[in-house]
């Protein structure tokens, strides 16, 4: 498989969200605004690229037994870099993504890529593994957080773009739920379409 | 009084699945049958009670005189993960009936990012039941593990009856299998809002 497929199969074909329907709990829980979906999918795609990149380049060594709880090890020390890089630069984004960024080490897509792929594949190949699996996470959960931003608050990225509060439902949890319910349904019509 | 309000907040008010978001892999994933999602919450209470104790137990009395806190996510997945592992062997020997039950469950724990979140949280945030803010203490933290548990197998059982008889219903082709699942989790969600402010 070339490069650029490896990278383009993550946002459409491969979509973590939307067809694999992994990573859901931070997928609802930190999707309340477009900025904060946004956020948590390119703190995920830190993590994802740098854990499988050191996961292709050790697989060889770790016997095959352990090798699961060696990849929660590497996946959860590279968290921890995350923890700190975030701290010290985007600290109002740490607050607000809160628990949801620690939990990047039980997120399903990092271990499933580390386990399907980057033990299997050499550095490169993993590495745009990471980046093309990231970016489909990255951006289902922009559009997920900006349609909830929209009905929920009135505004996108920010910009209220009309007075008063929109949905309320929208931005808390039974919102979640329904938005991502009827974004799948739409992205299920659409695959069917193109298909 | 403090503990029967950190059971009705946990299971009713902020519900770790419908109001928090965390565990919400297994809930979708292994939520079509009542009785398997009864095997999983067994399995969840037991591991999320006695393993919130032994993170509790290494944040106050090993990070923290260590300085070291910012070990606390590597240290508690490996901790949560030979727990699971423990718990496997030992229920298999002491119990095999009840390791038929629940083995299937024990390994799909381990990434279950519930048990994880609630051993964060109890150490990370504090907590207001009937006073002043503050950090759990030891039985506390257990106590609300506990109730976190149980609040995760009542939306699981709720959710798995429900897709039973979504099952039968007929559903449009586009809404087959998970988006009609999510919309009726959203509703379920809607109606747990209901106990908003109980607390």
């Amino acid at each position: 498989m070339s490069k650029f497929n490896l990278l383009t199969r993550g946002i459409i074909k491969e979509n973590p969200t939307f067809v694999l329907l992994l990573g859901m709990c931070p997928t609802l829980g930190t999707t309340t605004s477009a900025i904060n979906g946004l956020g948590m999918g390119v703190a995920t795609m830190f993590v994802l690229i740098l854990s499988n990149m050191a996961i292709a380049s050790i697989s060889g060594i770790i016997p095959g037994k352990v090798r699961i709880p060696a990849f929660i090890v590497v996946i959860a020390a590279f968290v921890t870099v995350l923890q700190f890089v975030m701290q010290a630069y985007t600290p109002g984004l740490y607050e607000t993504l809160g628990i949801f960024i620690p939990l990047i080490v039980v997120n399903c897509i990092v271990l499933g890529r580390a386990e399907a792929f980057a033990s299997k594949n050499s550095v490169s190949d993993s590495a745009m593994d990471g980046v093309g699996i990231g970016l489909g996470f990255t951006l289902s959960l922009t559009v997920l957080g900006a349609v909830r931003e929209v009905l929920g608050s009135a505004s996108l990225f920010g910009f209220k773009f009309m007075d008063g509060d929109g949905m309320l439902a929208f931005v808390l949890a039974p919102g979640a739920f329904i938005a991502l319910g009827y974004l799948l349904v739409l992205f299920n019509k659409l695959k069917a379409r193109i298909s | 009084m403090e503990y029967i309000l950190i059971i009705i907040s946990a299971v009713f008010v902020n519900n770790i699945v419908l109001s928090q978001f965390l565990g919400v892999c297994p809930f979708l994933g292994v939520s079509n049958k009542v009785s398997t999602a009864a095997g999983m919450s067994g399995a969840v209470t037991f591991v999320m009670a006695v393993a919130t104790l032994v993170t509790y137990i290494l944040q106050y009395y090993v990070l923290v005189p260590l300085g070291i806190e910012f070990m606390q996510t590597v240290t508690f997945i490996v901790v949560i993960a030979s727990l699971v592992q423990m718990v496997e062997i030992i229920m298999k020997k002491i119990s095999p009936s009840l390791y038929q039950a629940l083995g299937i469950f024990l390994p799909l724990i381990t990434t279950n990012c519930a048990v994880l979140g609630v051993a964060i949280l109890v150490v990370s945030k504090e907590f207001t039941f009937g006073g002043e803010p503050a950090m759990l203490n030891m039985a506390q933290s257990v106590v609300f593990a506990i109730a976190n548990a149980i609040g995760f197998g009542l939306a699981m059982i709720l959710f798995a009856g429900l897709r039973e008889q979504l099952d039968l219903a007929n559903v449009p082709k586009a809404f087959k299998g998970m988006p009609i699942a999510l919309i009726t989790a959203g509703i379920l969600a809607l109606s747990f809002m209901g106990f908003a402010g109980l607390v």
